[in-house]
């Protein structure tokens, strides 16, 4: 399996998925109007991943901003990540200032079944 | 060229700080934040009021992009307008677009069921919604107004100005309140 390496843009965040490791990374803004369209390829990569996956797998979200449309991409992805076949986390971060972000982190906890850490920046 | 400095006297009576006016897409959408960004930036304004002025601004402009009804030959009315106020006390994110009468009682219930409702009945409509959503043909996961509200705290205010028989002009404002120091 092939890492996934996508640069941020203005709108997009930057995408960094290590299968040997496990480490994944989502970093940045997302704002993007077509929000289903950007993260086509990183919720089938991570379907792939998740299915065969032997190492203990952490997703680093260190999003700054996201629209409402990524939000319901973001629980798309860890429902994604909860059914992942080997030890999976969530590393929220938000910038100690941001309570909406803190927020947003523990909101998405109560709905899946993944630990949260959360760290901030 | 007396409306110039009119213009400029009704920006300055009313606190504005960022007018746009025209159509609106994506593009337009990033220069018009990578600009409040840079007042936000030059004004020194508090990290987590520009924050929640940026996440307003991007969940109304995105709206507009969406949600703007052309109204039949009419070229005055196939624009939207998008503003920033501030004062001492607040940041008012202000948008203004055509939109058919079918869609008003829609919205009007959404709004005032969202008005109606405290931080935490927001936060569990949030939610609830979240899990339930679908994104739409335009992209939208319908959470923008509840967002918008738990973002601002406040109410949120909404007029619909008839244009004709068909659409109305949706004036929506949102007000954020600026970190006492």
């Amino acid at each position: 399996m092939n890492a996934l390496s996508i640069k941020a843009t203005d709108d997009t965040p930057s995408i960094n998925f290590d299968p040997a490791t496990g480490m994944l990374e989502i970093s940045g803004r997302s704002l993007p109007e077509d929000a289903a369209g950007f993260y086509k390829p990183v919720l089938d990569w991570l379907k792939q991943y998740g299915a065969s996956a032997k190492t203990a797998s952490s997703l680093a979200m260190k999003l700054e901003y996201f629209n409402t449309a990524s939000s319901k991409i973001i629980l798309d992805i860890f429902n994604v990540v909860e059914k992942f076949s080997s030890d999976k986390k969530v590393i929220w971060y938000f910038d100690k200032d941001d309570e909406d972000m803190q927020e947003a982190g523990e909101e998405f906890s109560e709905i899946v079944n993944i630990p949260f850490e959360y760290k901030t920046y | 060229m007396k409306y110039v400095h009119q213009l400029h006297k009704t920006m300055v009576d009313n606190s504005l700080i960022l007018v746009y006016e025209g159509e609106f897409t994506q593009e337009i959408t990033k220069s018009v934040l990578s600009m409040a960004e840079r007042n936000l930036d030059y004004m020194e304004e508090e990290s987590s009021t520009k924050k929640k002025v940026f996440n307003v601004m991007v969940e109304c402009l995105q709206n507009i992009c969406k949600h703007t009804d052309k109204v039949a030959d009419d070229k005055l009315w196939n624009s939207a307008i998008f503003m920033i106020a501030k004062d001492s006390e607040y940041y008012s994110i202000v948008s203004g677009n055509a939109i058919e009468n079918t869609a008003i009682s829609f919205l009007e219930e959404k709004l005032e069921q969202i008005n109606s409702l405290d931080r935490e009945g927001l936060k569990h409509l949030y939610k609830d919604m979240l899990v339930k959503a679908q994104l739409s043909e335009k992209g939208g996961a319908g959470l923008g107004f509840v967002d918008i509200a738990r973002k601002s705290g406040q109410k949120l205010e909404y007029y619909f100005d008839p244009i004709n028989d068909q659409s109305s002009f949706f004036c929506f404002k949102t007000k954020i309140a600026r970190v006492n120091e």
